[in-house]
């Protein structure tokens, strides 16, 4: 709504009110905040595994030595129980090496959580932005088009649906990973980030293209659609110019949410060792090494399950402010 | 009323054919490697492999593929592990469904509770400290992964403070049958109950407190506030009774998706021998036949528990029931 007095002023667009009443949550810019903290301290990964913490976190260090206090001490340490024999990698040693300790490789965890992070979050960011292509496609298709196309995706949607998220993944997952994919003449390799970053796509699309196939036939039915329909307007033109735009704050809003979703879906993959393979590192793999230092050295899981808490609560958050800001109602966030 | 339950049976079995021709696409018909190999296992002689193509008929045509799978599936249930010595995958997948039963129902009745109440306070108090205090706890919940929760958990009553008076009671890791010490099978499920239902508790309390908030502003609430009605009767008989509408078919969907495997991560770190647990050690010992048919399994339940909650819908909801 403009006022009279400003009408000579053209006023401002959805996404500049939207933007104007996001910087106003401070909820939501902590967490824009925390974000960017996280992201830049993963890019930083090469530069602290070089230079600060002089390490290799994807060798195996077991018979390593670091200085602490001018002494030299072993990375792998006498068990503090008695009653345990065998040997148990250095806890947090408040040192810029071997910041949190290591893991049962001796390889250091600060090192890895910082690579490990690049993983998890590219994954979960290629996943969420392939998603909303695929069901931002597979909605509009479906919503504009109806009829037959209608009906045979959204039954397509129905049956992925019914399948329990996290199954349908590990199956994806546990066929890719024994043997790669092989499509034609391309050749995907078992650890290559793509697989799980598809196959995290793939699970979630149904989830996200209901939403907004509801926003297209409700669109399809407004007047302006009618009457761009009218002048003749070509079909491929009423979608992109006149569908998509009012779609976009939906896929928008969803974006964050979904990206938290893929973030917990990678995490999990990985820990059931069928998402990132080894050596590379990411939040998951990391409470996977330390699931059997638990005991002994907590901090080996507790510093990766810690990071994925934080990342997926702002990016919630943000989620949250986002569709206050952009008065999105439908794209409501499901498991 | 015939009709329309004639109509979702039809659609049922629709979607029951859709997802065993989708389960049995992606373990069999992906494209890369030769599914006699995945069946086979790892390493597999090659007698077993000809074996393995015979039994399945990997050299015919899919259709015929399919329906040898299904018949094993669901008829004969003679569907043997190739990874694990010639163990029939099927009544091994009966044996785990007690545990999983148990784990999902406990930590039903908790996220319930706990949702009901945190949903009703939050809207009650709408704005509020105690309101963005309540949605905060819930999103946080949300945003814990269930197997480092799990984890964290075991790491404090299973061993930091195990010796306290507060956890001296937590048993070891492990499952309890309820018919042989009721008793102990409480105590050993109600931290996995607990675990599994923080996340369930964040999404349900946010649900009902958005819908509750909705709903407050509709026109009947009117009527009924200026009837002079008390402001808990309205929240709680007229408020909430129609607000429980979508929060029970959510139920129905999360509960059916968790007994079907979606609990995969609580018993693997509460090591519960359940459904998930199974396909958990299917997945180390690359143990297709079992997963194949866990999955399968689920994803039939999960079908079927849907149908079932419609068609509960048809009788109890009279817009539901007219509108066909």
């Amino acid at each position: 709504m403009t006022k009279p007095s400003n009408t000579h002023r053209p006023s401002a667009g959805p996404w500049a009110s939207a933007l104007r009443s996001l910087l106003r949550n401070r909820a939501a810019l902590a967490s824009v905040a925390v974000l960017a903290f996280i992201v830049v301290a993963s890019l930083c990964a090469p530069f602290y595994a070089r230079h600060v913490a002089h390490t290799d976190p994807f060798v195996s260090n077991v018979a390593g030595t670091i200085m602490l206090n001018g002494q030299e001490t072993d990375i792998m340490q006498p068990n503090d129980n008695p009653l345990h024999l065998g040997l148990s990698p250095i806890g947090p040693t408040g040192h810029t090496a071997y910041l949190l300790g290591a893991d049962s490789q001796g390889r250091d965890i600060m090192a890895r959580l910082l690579y490990g992070g690049r993983n998890s979050l590219l994954i979960s960011f290629s996943a969420a932005v392939l998603c909303l292509v695929m069901a931002g496609t597979v909605g509009i298709a479906a919503g504009f088009f109806g009829g037959v196309t209608d009906m045979v995706l959204s039954r397509l949607m129905d049956i992925m649906w019914a399948v329990p998220v996290y199954l349908f993944a590990i199956s994806l997952s546990i066929v890719t990973i024994t043997s790669g994919l092989r499509i034609g003449p391309f050749v995907i390799e078992a650890d290559n980030l793509l697989i799980p970053i598809v196959i995290i796509a793939l699970v979630y699309v149904p989830y996200a293209a209901r939403p907004v196939r509801g926003r297209v036939i409700a669109l399809r039915q407004a007047e302006f659609v009618t009457a761009a329909r009218c002048l003749g307007v070509p079909r491929w033109r009423i979608v992109l110019r006149d569908i998509l735009p009012n779609v976009s704050t939906t896929l928008v809003v969803m974006g964050p949410l979904l990206m938290a979703m893929a973030l917990l879906a990678e995490s999990a993959l990985s820990f059931l060792s069928i998402g990132v393979q080894a050596p590379a590192a990411s939040w998951g793999t990391i409470i996977l090494d330390g699931e059997g230092l638990i005991y002994t050295r907590p901090m080996v899981a507790i510093a990766p399950g810690l990071a994925i808490v934080a990342v997926v609560l702002a990016l919630n958050i943000l989620g949250d402010g986002l569709r206050d800001a952009l008065d999105v109602r439908d794209a409501s966030r499901r498991e | 009323m015939i009709m329309p339950l004639l109509r979702r049976l039809g659609q049922t079995v629709f979607v029951l054919f859709g997802i065993s021709a989708l389960v049995f696409a992606v373990f069999f018909a992906t494209p890369g490697a030769d599914p006699t190999a995945r069946i086979a296992g790892r390493n597999a002689a090659p007698q077993t492999m000809e074996k393995v193509r015979k039994e399945y008929g990997f050299d015919r045509p899919l259709p015929v593929q399919y329906a040898i799978m299904m018949k094993k599936l669901f008829i004969t249930r003679d569907l043997a592990s190739y990874a694990n010595r010639g163990e029939l995958v099927v009544p091994e997948i009966m044996r785990a469904a007690p545990v999983t039963l148990s784990l999902v129902s406990g930590a039903a009745v908790i996220w319930v509770v706990l949702s009901i109440g945190m949903g009703v306070v939050a809207a009650a108090c709408k704005g509020s400290w105690i309101d963005r205090t309540l949605m905060m706890a819930g999103l946080v919940g949300i945003s814990i992964p269930v197997f480092w929760l799990g984890q964290v958990v075991n790491l404090i009553t299973q061993n930091r403070y195990h010796d306290t008076w507060l956890f001296s009671w937590v048993p070891g890791l492990g499952y309890v049958p309820f018919t042989q010490s009721p008793c102990g099978w409480f105590l050993a499920l109600v931290i996995p109950w607990c675990v599994l239902a923080v996340m369930f508790v964040g999404i349900y309390s946010r649900i009902l407190r958005a819908d509750l908030v909705a709903i407050m502003g509709e026109d009947f609430i009117r009527t009924a506030r200026a009837k002079g009605l008390s402001p808990t009767r309205i929240l709680l008989r007229h408020g909430l009774r129609t607000a429980l509408i979508t929060f029970v078919s959510l139920f129905g969907m999360d509960f059916a998706q968790l007994v079907g495997g979606g609990a995969l991560l609580t018993e693997v770190v509460f090591g519960l021998p359940g459904v998930g647990r199974l396909t958990y050690q299917a997945l180390n010992s690359l143990d297709l036949p079992l997963i194949m048919a866990t999955v399968m399994y689920s994803a039939v339940f999960v079908v079927l528990a849907n149908a079932l909650v419609d068609a509960a819908y048809l009788f109890l909801d009279p817009r539901v029931r007219d509108a066909h």
